[in-house]
């Protein structure tokens, strides 16, 4: 267990190292911005299409076909996190810590033996 | 709220922060251009041509060279693009990969920063990207972009599962001092050593002796499956591929704007590469702790991470010139079907020999098994194809008529 300021201070370098990650992409843009010619020429803005006129918006018609496996993510993606307490303190806990998380883990896999037998992880 | 660098004491965590960080600014930016380079001479050479040959001394200033054309090139942003998701998009794909260097230990004591949570801070910082790739995808307005960004997105939620389990995996097998509490041991345990760490850099210190691929090979498979789905790359490289969806979120991206995709991309596998000389390969501390109780010098450490996370680096390029890409269909099933179920039992397997204190070397000879089983499998899929499921259909019809 680490006191408090230092639990802040620890992050400090997250938050200097994302504002750092914001300033290189910004600043390169700046740099082309001053560096790059441009022109204001209207064709230069069509969708790149090898030279076809695209006939609507791209983005009206989305064929999501992984709404299913997002869901499953989510709770796969929950489970990890849950595991992850788990994992560190077990070995310490004992053996009941250990078959509670093969029994969690046992319901989670029925979930996706279900979800492989109703098709849902095919993709369509 | 001060700390030490370069052997002066006291300095404050700010500037502390951002001499390291700005240090690893330069450190990435030199290392991508070089593996940029060394990609395509090794490519090359894979492909019986020279590479990259006139620019400066065997076309060693070609990355150079490429970033001011890039610098120097018109940035065009569609007219019917979103404005904001598109000019956002980089960010949201750069900033993640970048803040995933926070935790990587290169030689002893240095890293930007050691976090206890090192492994789960990881994990969650770079899944954070898909954001950014499905934004692009979206704000350019473009058929190829859009399918590209749900792919990628489809993709990227897939290989996140066996990549968290297989990194929990492994840090559920590392022995690191237990932690002190006011002077005192913890209460969990009443040894020296407890099991279990997601601090990086205890879990290389661990190694010294042993690294982790002895008692995991199963999870070190499963790691390079997964990084290479995540990094898009060859066979997992759907999202992007050229002769599919021209390019995928990043058609519409030109100039400066486009670089930042492809500086991510490298960054994002000069991580990769460093996270798994670490987590396997036993970074700074193996092999010298054998016959070593202090830890070796500085340069002997840096040599030996550059070896591991260049073997990494090598047999990613490898793959790319050597594997053809894969469906979208098996892609999904593979991650699915395979490597987390695969994954889900590894952490029970390793959990049971933990808890019942059983000899490690059960994992090893389970781990090997498993290895033969994916191989089995992934031999059998190459071996007996199936056709995509609509066209199985489309078949299935034609025979019934």
């Amino acid at each position: 267990m680490l006191p408090t300021d230092q639990l802040f201070s620890n992050y400090v370098p997250v938050l200097i190292a994302s504002i750092a990650g914001f300033i290189l992409v910004f600043s390169a843009l700046i740099g082309s911005r001053l560096l790059a010619p441009f022109s204001e020429e209207r064709e230069k803005g069509t969708t790149y299409e090898c030279g076809m006129l695209p006939l609507r918006r791209a983005s009206t018609n989305v064929g999501n076909r992984f709404y299913l496996y997002a869901i499953l993510f989510i709770i796969f993606d929950v489970e990890a996190v849950f595991i992850f307490p788990w994992a560190l303190s077990f070995v310490g806990i004992g053996p009941l810590a250990y078959w509670t998380m093969v029994t969690f883990i046992a319901i989670l896999g029925l979930g996706l033996a279900y979800a492989w037998k109703k098709g849902a992880l095919q993709w369509r | 709220m001060s700390t030490e660098i370069f052997g002066i004491e006291d300095v404050n965590v700010w500037v502390d922060g951002l001499i390291r960080v700005l240090l690893i600014v330069g450190f990435m930016t030199v290392v991508v251009m070089g593996l940029i380079y060394g990609e395509r001479k090794i490519l090359a050479r894979f492909q019986q041509r020279l590479g990259p040959t006139r620019t400066g001394p065997i076309g060693l200033l070609q990355s150079v060279a490429d970033a001011l054309k890039l610098v120097g090139k018109e940035d065009l942003r569609p007219r019917n693009a979103d404005p904001w998701t598109f000019e956002l998009a980089p960010y949201l794909v750069f900033i993640p990969v970048f803040l995933g260097f926070v935790i990587v230990p290169f030689v002893l004591d240095w890293q930007i920063r050691i976090l206890e949570l090192g492994l789960l801070y990881f994990v969650a910082v770079s899944g954070v990207n898909i954001v950014g790739w499905i934004m692009a995808g979206w704000g350019s307005d473009n058929r190829y972009a859009m399918i590209g960004g749900m792919r990628a997105a489809a993709q990227g939620i897939s290989y996140e599962l066996p990549l968290v389990l297989s990194l929990l995996a492994v840090a559920m097998v590392v022995e690191v001092p237990a932690p002190v509490i006011d002077g005192a041991a913890s209460v969990a345990s009443d040894s020296e050593y407890v099991r279990g760490s997601l601090n990086l850099n205890e879990i290389v210190a661990a190694q010294h002796e042993v690294p982790n691929l002895v008692w995991q090979p199963l999870v070190m498979i499963v790691f390079i499956i997964a990084a290479l789905a995540e990094l898009n790359r060859t066979p997992f490289d759907i999202p992007v591929g050229e002769s599919e969806v021209v390019g995928g979120p990043f058609v519409e991206y030109s100039g400066i704007r486009w670089s930042m995709f492809f500086l991510a991309e490298y960054a994002a596998l000069l991580i990769m590469a460093l996270v798994f000389a670490a987590v396997f390969l036993g970074g700074w501390a193996w092999p010298f702790g054998i016959w070593m109780d202090d830890a070796p010098p500085r340069w002997a450490q840096a040599l030996a991470v550059a070896a591991k996370a260049g073997a990494f680096i090598f047999l990613v390029f490898w793959i790319r010139a050597s594997v053809p890409r894969l469906r979208i269909d098996q892609l999904m099933s593979f991650s699915w079907k395979v490597l987390l179920p695969l994954m889900l039992v590894q952490v029970l397997v390793n959990g049971l020999v933990l808890v019942y204190d059983w000899p490690l070397i059960i994992l090893t000879v389970v781990g090997l098994a498993g290895v033969v089983a994916l191989a089995a499998i992934v031999d059998r899929a190459v071996r007996h194809p199936r056709p995509r499921p609509a066209v199985a259909a489309q078949l299935q019809g034609e025979a019934a008529s």
